[in-house]
């Protein structure tokens, strides 16, 4: 505590007056300062340039040299603009115009740049100069006569007295707004109903079950241990929302060894011999899950890592995820090909306030 | 290299039944019947000798982990049923023989010739039929590149990212680069799914769809990005850490030389 | 205002144009003088022509932000008159082979057609690009220079809360022009922040709906995101950086301890003409590193991302950096975190995220009102603290950078994990306890670091600093010679202050309330540890006992 007793200000946030808190003066707690003296502004230093000609002559030289050479990159960016045309469509075109066009401009703008610098640095008069600074508050005169001009105001336009007028006023102002901001509401369509359309998918009874995006129906004997293939419902290329159906109805088709598959009471019928279908949509946030590991039967979300596992009806194993990958019940039709038993038995993709 | 005279991947209805059947008559086991795929097998003209020599390479190289007679033991997979394009993208790449168990097996120079790869590749053909080794015609990259792409985006880039620059998988796992690896891998890789990559029999892409995927890696190859450099095409991660590390540090180091008192 | 600038001392030396030189005539006096009689420009001339700046690397970083700013405003305004912000469906049909036939929005076909298909279109693009992360870069950087230098206190608290609006406007206008182009990074990005939305108690599945007009993607949002980025955001950011601009001066900028300079004082270079050559110059030399930037690297090749689509996805999919650390929070969040109560499902691996950032934003944003209400100090300050000299707040920051910086590295998990090649799930266990406990660590070394430091500020002002010459005395034993410092360079290690703990004493009405006790204990956390100025009397005799004792801790 040695240092407490040269201390200069020994003001403690409860000394302090209101007048010191008002005026902007008040330390708040004790404020330990030291006492040397501020010994001024060192003396001035010269530059090379200050002190030897054939410096400053030499810095002039270099200055403008790099403004003339600013002004050969600007014409060596319009040449290059005409040199290298890419209309033909070869991409190295595309790559040397970019890059000529580029090295142009930048040539001129670092001519400028560092000309401009480096005048200011070496040949510019560079002693440094002092501005006083001042409380940023306003002059106590001019404190008190604003304090005067709003009174002044109040009593010429009763303000404070017509309280009627005035908190009528104020509640006209605030509710003037609010139609404005109703017409937002016209942002979302007015005869959706989100729930609704968030709990169904494309899929339905007997929909085949077709690659993306070529839309061509897969049979059963199609898919073989170990593949991996992308589906989408059939009919969905010719839909014209066919971006928000496939958001939803994306699906991974997998084949397994069937003794591999844990499968849970009620969902027997729902894979076919070792072929399982799964929402390709996560449960986290939406991202296409679809790193499908065939030995370990992992599948990765690459957005966000959740890890679902495959054997064990795509319960999470890892990552931010907390419900499974909705499992699409399937089965095969007449001609061997793979049909969609229902839609999804809850809503897939990401979790929101009015799933249950 | 031998080259191997094929039949083309026509699938014919009976092929299938008549793979099964041959699948099941060699191993009676229910995994060769899925992991075989449908393609029909290669009509193989690789003489007597070289499944002789490609046994001896197998026996001192591969029967290890793999067993004596294709199998598999504790240490490896049965190779039952993987074919000659399996045995040539493994062993082609530098991925078998194994250096040692990790998370999966990674690439190396190859430790054997072309001649030594035909051998072991046609020996496991011989033993049991699979995938043969693709052929020419349909690794020249002279497909649809938009096709390629677009099949590349939906079936791959969610592993090899949308350039081909590689991806994490699960546990230590990761999907591998893609760029200067030999269409004949590429193609490989495809059909028997080495490892955890999943399989894309021809039902899932077609051949033709796989030489357009081949032809798209190869278009990117040729034609690097017109906006220069790629910073390794990992996206804006890589962006990321060049704005603050190069762009941000030129900044600043103008910003110190802008500042400094001139001599 | 009063700026002077003395020019007699040195009037030997000083070159001959310095003077003023009055000019009564010419085509530039005429046009002068119409111009003044017209605007009065004459009076703002006079008031900050000679406006002083002072001179130190770290203020020119808010420059930086403003100048790539400039540059993003001069690039954006270029495209947007190519650029298509709609959503119909076309086919390609550009240079691009991978491409071709390929049905994609309007949007992306046009941004196609900007980088392939426009001389230099793809330069402007990159520069736009490149820009936009610097300018964001730029801003942090400049938060914390303001942060770690104390320059957020009275008179500049509210000018760091409009600083602060910016650097969100700025993320925001990043993060709408990211998703512009309708590529399939992009789109996987707007379906994270649908997933986001849904994911909110209450308004979520609705206000996905309204962003959205529907269903996700639907057709509408490239346009309206469109609008708020090159109309709504920024105007918003122009009006708020009009306001920044307008405080730094009524501020008058502040300068680091330095001898002649005082809390009363700038002391620097002149507008007109030293920093008119220098700031200026400075602007093209920004705008020089973002075109060679733009000349010899790409970014976002949207060709390579194809358009939009919810099937595909590319491994390596993250927001731009500045979003990162969003994308990060939701990847650390471990399983399970979401249930259904009430009928309702409560989406914690979404809601805790969301309320992490939004609790860190507001600290932030929050924190000069924090510092003032401990010290109670009403003073103005322009005087800037060294990092060191304000321990506490340093390791407040440092704290607070160590968390944000964990989560912009979990933005970036599958990345380290191929790179490094671990595992992903090892990646992110070890950045969950860096995010848990790296602020904590970081708080604590970095108050000891700065104590430290303050120790051996103060041994070098008593003691000298060591001047690596080796005497040998008559005795015979060896010395290191100690330099005194000479008097300029002592006072910039002895002008600073230190703040003593709140002193517990009874209020007007003789009673010591909750909340009295509680600032009183913030108050000994921020300020017990401290290393004192040294004082003159200590100057002489250097070899005093208590010299670097550290006061009032206890522990230590």
């Amino acid at each position: 505590m040695a240092h407490d007793e040269v201390s200069g200000h020994d003001a403690t946030a409860s000394d302090s007056s209101a007048v010191e808190a008002s005026r902007g003066t008040s330390t708040g707690t004790a404020v330990i300062a030291s006492d040397v003296a501020n010994p001024g502004e060192p003396p001035h230093r010269e530059r090379i340039t200050d002190l030897d000609p054939k410096e400053a002559k030499k810095a002039q030289r270099s200055i403008y040299t790099l403004f003339y050479l600013s002004i050969a990159g600007s014409i060596f960016a319009l040449a290059a603009y005409m040199a290298f045309p890419i209309e033909d469509g070869d991409i190295s075109a595309i790559r040397l115009n970019t890059m000529f066009i580029g090295i142009g401009c930048a040539l001129a703008l670092f001519g400028i740049g560092l000309a401009a610098v480096h005048w200011g640095k070496a040949l510019m008069y560079d002693k440094e100069g002092i501005d006083e600074r001042h409380p940023v508050r306003g002059t106590d005169e001019t404190r008190a006569r604003a304090v005067e001009i709003f009174h002044e105001a109040d009593q010429e336009s009763g303000f404070g007295r017509r309280t009627l007028i005035r908190n009528s006023l104020i509640g006209a102002i605030i509710a003037f707004p609010l139609p404005g901001l109703v017409l937002f509401r016209g942002l979302a369509p007015q005869d959706q109903d989100p729930v609704e359309l968030l709990s169904h998918t494309m899929w339905e009874k007997g929909a085949r079950l077709t690659l993306d995006p070529s839309g061509i129906p897969v049979k059963a004997s199609d898919v073989t241990i170990g593949s991996a293939f992308h589906i989408i419902p059939e009919g969905l290329n010719d839909r014209h929302d066919w971006l928000e159906q496939k958001a939803k109805a994306a699906v991974l088709l997998m084949r397994l060894n069937p003794d591999d598959l844990n499968i849970t009471p009620g969902r027997e019928s729902w894979s076919y011999d070792g072929i399982v279908a799964y929402s390709k949509i996560c449960t986290h946030v939406g991202c296409p899950v679809a790193l499908y590991e065939q030995q370990t039967h992992h599948l990765l979300c690459p957005c966000h890592q959740s890890t679902f596992d495959v054997v064990n009806e795509c319960e999470v194993i890892f990552g931010p995820a907390k419900r499974p990958l909705p499992q699409l019940p399937i089965t095969v039709d007449d001609e061997g090909y793979l049909v969609a038993q229902s839609d999804f038995h809850e809503p897939v993709g990401p979790s929101f306030w009015e799933r249950q | 290299m031998p080259r191997k005279s094929r039949k083309a991947n026509r699938r014919h209805p009976l092929a299938t039944v008549v793979l099964i059947a041959i699948g099941l008559a060699f191993t009676g086991g229910g995994y060769a019947l899925f992991s075989s795929t449908t393609t029909a097998t290669a009509e193989t003209t690789v003489s007597q000798s070289t499944i002789d020599e490609g046994e001896k390479l197998f026996a001192a190289n591969c029967a290890t982990c793999h067993g004596m007679s294709l199998e598999g033991t504790p240490d490896g997979p049965s190779l039952i049923g993987v074919g000659a394009a399996a045995v040539n993208f493994q062993v082609g790449t530098g991925r078998m023989p194994m250096a040692m168990q990790g998370p999966q097996a990674m690439q190396k120079p190859t430790q054997f010739t072309d001649e030594q790869i035909a051998a072991l590749a046609a020996y496991v053909a011989s033993i049991s039929p699979g995938p043969a080794i693709p052929d020419e015609s349909l690794l020249q990259a002279d497909g649809d590149a938009a096709n390629g792409a677009e099949l590349f985006r939906i079936n791959c880039a969610m592993c090899h990212n949308v350039h081909g620059a590689g991806g994490a998988l699960t546990e230590g796992k990761f999907a591998p680069e893609l760029t200067g690896v030999l269409p004949t891998h590429i193609y490989e890789a495809m059909l028997t799914g080495p490892q955890n990559m999943p399989v894309f029999n021809d039902d899932n892409l077609s051949p033709e769809d796989k030489r357009d995927i081949i032809t798209y890696l190869k278009y990117l190859e040729a034609n690097p990005s017109p906006g220069g450099n790629e910073l390794g095409s990992l996206g804006p991660v890589a962006e990321g850490l060049f704005v603050w590390i190069f762009g941000l540090g030129a900044v600043i180091g103008l910003m110190v030389w802008l500042t400094a008192k001139s001599n | 205002m009063t700026s002077t600038i003395d020019r007699t001392e040195h009037g030997s030396s000083a070159p001959a144009d310095a003077k003023p030189a009055p000019k009564g005539g010419g085509f530039t006096g005429a046009a002068a003088n119409y111009l003044d009689e017209r605007t009065s420009i004459s009076a703002v001339v006079k008031e900050f022509g000679r406006k002083i700046f002072p001179d130190h690397w770290s203020f020119m970083l808010g420059e930086v932000a403003l100048y790539s700013f400039v540059v993003i405003v001069l690039s954006g305004t270029f495209l947007t008159f190519f650029f298509q912000a709609s959503m119909v469906e076309t086919h390609y049909d550009g240079a691009w082979i991978p491409l071709k036939g390929v049905e994609m929005s309007a949007a992306m076909e046009s941004a196609l057609h900007i980088s392939f298909d426009v001389r230099g279109g793809l330069l402007v693009r990159q520069i736009h690009h490149w820009a936009a992360l610097l300018f964001i870069a730029a801003i942090g950087l400049h938060m914390l220079r303001v942060f770690f230098t104390g320059a957020f206190r009275k008179p500049r608290e509210l000018n760091w809360v409009i600083g602060f609006m910016l650097f969100v406007l700025a993320m925001a206008e990043g993060f709408t022009g990211y998703s512009l182009p309708d590529d399939l990074l992009s789109g996987n990005g707007l379906r994270i922040i649908d997933g986001l939305i849904k994911g909110i108690p209450f308004i979520g599945t609705w206000t996905s709906f309204l962003l959205f007009g529907g269903e996700f993607p639907g057709t509408a949002i490239v346009g309206r995101l469109y609008t708020l980025h090159i109309l709504l955001l920024p105007a918003i950011l122009v009006a708020f950086l009009a306001l920044h601009l307008v405080f730094v001066v009524v501020h008058k900028h502040t300068q680091f301890a330095g001898p002649g300079r005082t809390e009363k004082n700038v002391i620097g270079y002149p507008i007109l003409p030293v920093y008119a050559a220098k700031a200026g110059g400075f602007f093209f030399l920004v705008f020089g590193v973002i075109a060679l930037m733009a000349s010899f690297f790409t970014i976002n090749p949207i060709w390579n991302y194809g358009p939009y689509d919810p099937s595909p996805v590319s491994a390596g999919t993250q927001p731009d950096w500045y979003i990162g650390f969003a994308d990060g929070a939701l990847r650390l969040i471990p399983p399970g975190w979401e249930f259904v109560w009430l009928d309702h499902t409560w989406s914690f691996n979404i809601i805790v995220p969301v309320l992490a950032l939004l609790v860190l934003l507001g600290a932030v944003a929050a924190y000069p009102f924090f510092e003032s209400w401990v010290t109670g100090d009403k003073r103005e300050h322009h005087i800037l603290d060294r990092p060191r000299n304000a321990p506490t707040r340093t390791a407040i920051g440092a704290a607070g950078v160590t968390f944000y910086a964990a989560l912009w590295a979990a933005a970036s998990s599958d990345l380290m994990a191929t790179h490094f090649q671990l595992s992903i799930e090892g990646v992110i266990h070890v950045v969950q306890a860096w995010a848990v406990l790296g602020p904590f660590i970081a708080y604590f070394i970095t108050k000891r670091v700065c104590i430290g430091l303050m120790k051996k500020d103060r041994e070098i002002v008593l003691h000298g600093y060591e001047s690596g010459r080796i005497v040998r005395l008559p005795g015979g034993e060896y010395i290191e010679v100690h330099e005194q410092m000479d008097e300029y360079d002592r006072w910039k290690l002895v002008d600073f202050e230190q703040y003593e703990p709140i002193m517990l004493r009874p209020n007007a009405q003789g009673k010591i309330t909750g909340g009295m006790r509680f600032r009183a204990r913030v108050s000994r956390w921020f300020f017990e540890d401290r290393i004192a100025p040294a004082q003159q009397r200590e100057l002489g005799h250097g070899h005093d006992d208590t010299h670097g004792e550290l006061e009032g801790g206890k522990g230590h």
